[in-house]
C-alpha cells in the first residue's frame, strides 16, 4: 500500500500531519520531504497521527527523528499520536519513545499544548 | 536445507515484496500469528540493511534470502555481497534496547539493527569476504498442513 501524507494547522498553530499506510525504506521518502516542505514553510509545531500506519520500520523511525532534529532547531516540537501496540513497541525497541512525546489522540495533544503555554 | 531462496534486485521497492514472502513462508512453516509482525519487521531491516549497502557499493548485485524451517524453528538468512569492512569499516554487531536511542541522536544510526535485535528471537550476525550475513530465527511449533 502507498503511504498517503496529509496535514493542517490548527488555529492553535499545530500543525497536524495524518500518514496513512506502510512506512518503510521505500516510501519514508515521501514523508521526509513533507517534514522537510513543513519546516520550510514555517510550521515548527508538529503532530504526527499514526493511527492509520500499517506499518513502520527503522527507516520511518529515522524520518521522524530527523525531522524533530529540525524542529528543535527552531524551538519547535515533534510529538506522535499513536495508539497501536505493534507501533509502540518499535519506539520502545529503540527508546525512542523517551524521545517523542506520545499521545492518544489529536484532543489529548492538543489539550497538552495549551496546558504547557 | 533451505525451503524457499529468493534473490532480489537492490531496489527498496523489493523488500516490500520480500516481507510479503516472508510472511506467507512463516506462517506455511507454522509461526504463531502473534509474532507474525516481529518476523515481517525483523526480516524486512536486515533487507533494507543489505539493500542499503548494495546500492551504495554493488547496486547491480542480488540480495540473497534464505528461509528454512528445521528443528521447530523458523530460520531466516539475509545475505549482502558487500564485507563489512567496505560498508562501515566494522562488522555489525547486535546493539542493546537503549541503543537505538543513542544512535539516533547522534545522528549516524543504525536503528535497523537495534529493531532487529529487540525482535529476532535469535540473531547472529557474521561477516566474511563475501559479505555480510544476519541469520534469524524464530519457533515454528506447529507447521502448517501440507497442501493438496
Amino acid at each position: 500500500m502507498d503511504l498517503k501524507v496529509n496535514d493542517y494547522t490548527t488555529d492553535d498553530g499545530l500543525t497536524v500531519i495524518t500518514v496513512e499506510g506502510e512506512i518503510d525504506v521505500y516510501t519514508a521518502p515521501k514523508l521526509r520531504e513533507k517534514l522537510i516542505d513543513l519546516v520550510n514553510k514555517g510550521k515548527f509545531h508538529l503532530l504526527v497521527d499514526m493511527e492509520k500506519v500499517e506499518f513502520l520500520d527503522s527507516t520511518g523511525l529515522g524520518v521522524l527523528v530527523g525531522g524533530l532534529k529540525r524542529v528543535r532547531a527552531h524551538d519547535g516540537s515533534l510529538e506522535l499520536v499513536c495508539t497501536q501496540e505493534r507501533i509502540l513497541k518499535i519506539f520502545r525497541i529503540t527508546g525512542l519513545t523517551k524521545v517523542f512525546g506520545i499521545h492518544k489522540t489529536i484532543a489529548e495533544a492538543e489539550e497538552k499544548r495549551k496546558g504547557a503555554k | 536445507m533451505a525451503t524457499v531462496e529468493l534473490s532480489f534486485s537492490a531496489l527498496p521497492v523489493h523488500v516490500r515484496t520480500a516481507r510479503l514472502i516472508v510472511t506467507a513462508v512463516a506462517r506455511r512453516s507454522g509461526v504463531d500469528e502473534a509474532i507474525m509482525d516481529e518476523v515481517r519487521l525483523a526480516v524486512g531491516e536486515a533487507c533494507s540493511r543489505a539493500v542499503e549497502a548494495h546500492r551504495l557499493h554493488c547496486p547491480d548485485e542480488p540480495v540473497q534470502l534464505e528461509l528454512t524451517e528445521a528443528a521447530n524453528r523458523f530460520q531466516v538468512i539475509v545475505s549482502d555481497s558487500v564485507p563489512a569492512d567496505d560498508a562501515a569499516g566494522e562488522p555489525p554487531s547486535a546493539p542493546g534496547p537503549d541503543d537505538g536511542l543513542e544512535l539516533a541522536l547522534a545522528g549516524d544510526a543504525d536503528l535497523g539493527l537495534a529493531v532487529i535485535a529487540g525482535l529476532a528471537d535469535d540473531v547472529e550476525f557474521s561477516n566474511s569476504p563475501k559479505g555480510v550475513q544476519i541469520r534469524m530465527s524464530w519457533p515454528a511449533e506447529h507447521p502448517a498442513a501440507p497442501a493438496n
